[in-house]
């Protein structure tokens, strides 16, 4: 990328995504929009500093990750994350088949899609405490490898596998949640493992 | 072989495109051999995608692009010139 203009060029086409992700962290358009022009501003400025052949996305996000935690999460006090270690393993899954019942037998892969509204799956990514919601983000929407995310957070990759297995499982449990509220499971019997060995919800 | 406790350990580094190709393999192996697994395993990768995909369709308010393309115009250096 040889001169500004073509990375600021090549930098707008990510705007969108920058957008989402900054509404996923903020939870409000204003401070979404104030974050991602921040972030556009950093690296214009910064520009100097983008290394030839470093992923450009990679790097914004890694702006926008930084941004976020200096700016807006010093504003919020620590919250209370020991209930997300109460969650058993394949939490949603093991719980899917009182789902399908009550959607008449439709298979949930089918139905995955429509069961969820938008407005369910982002309010519950937004639940997520920061540090859990950050890399599930990362990794789950945006799509970024386990050292990239490492990179961005400043964490080491065993600390984000551990947060996104517990941040995954919490966010599954609210999807669950969700579900459960709308009623689609008003008459679920006790959950049962879909004939998982019995071992499985360790590990 | 690996065995089911050993595959679905393995599921959130599976769909993460985190193991070597060794691993990746022995999963696969179980998999086409293990339909309760499979099960989970396309369950997850399904879900990934819904949250993926509905996580990405906010719409972008009318005024940000051009704030962004002012921050490109910002002169830096000081010389007045921009860039």
């Amino acid at each position: 990328m040889a001169d500004r203009a073509e990375f600021a060029e090549q930098a707008m086409q990510y705007a969108p995504k920058l957008y989402s992700a900054a509404l996923r962290l903020t939870r409000n358009g204003a401070d979404a929009e104030d974050l991602v022009q921040d972030t556009y501003l950093r690296a214009w400025r910064s520009f100097s500093t983008f290394q030839e052949g470093t992923n450009l996305r990679a790097w914004l996000y890694r702006i926008l990750t930084n941004t976020f935690i200096n700016t807006y999460r010093s504003k919020q006090r620590r919250p209370n994350e020991t209930h997300l270690d109460n969650i058993e393993d394949l939490y949603l899954y093991k719980r899917m088949g009182a789902i399908d019942s009550a959607l008449g037998g439709r298979s949930a892969e089918d139905t995955m899609f429509e069961l969820f509204t938008d407005d369910e799956v982002k309010a519950a990514l937004e639940e997520l405490p920061e540090n859990f919601r950050l890399p599930v983000l990362l990794a789950d929407v945006e799509g970024f490898a386990y050292k990239e995310i490492a990179e961005m957070l400043d964490i080491p990759v065993g600390t984000v596998m551990s947060r996104l297995h517990r941040g995954r499982k919490a966010m599954h449990k609210l999807l669950y949640d969700f579900a459960s509220e709308r009623g689609l499971i008003a008459n679920a019997p006790a959950p049962t493992a879909r004939d998982l060995p019995p071992d499985s919800q360790h590990g | 072989m690996t065995d089911c406790n050993e595959t679905l350990r393995e599921l959130e580094t599976f769909l993460d495109n985190e193991l070597s190709d060794g691993a990746r393999g022995a999963i696969h192996v179980h998999l086409e051999a293990c339909t309760d697994c499979l099960q989970a395993f396309d369950f997850h990768a399904e879900l990934r995608s819904v949250i993926a995909a509905k996580c990405h369709n906010d719409e972008m308010p009318p005024g940000l692009l051009s704030r962004i393309e002012k921050c490109f115009g910002e002169d830096i250096d000081g010389d007045g010139r921009i860039g």
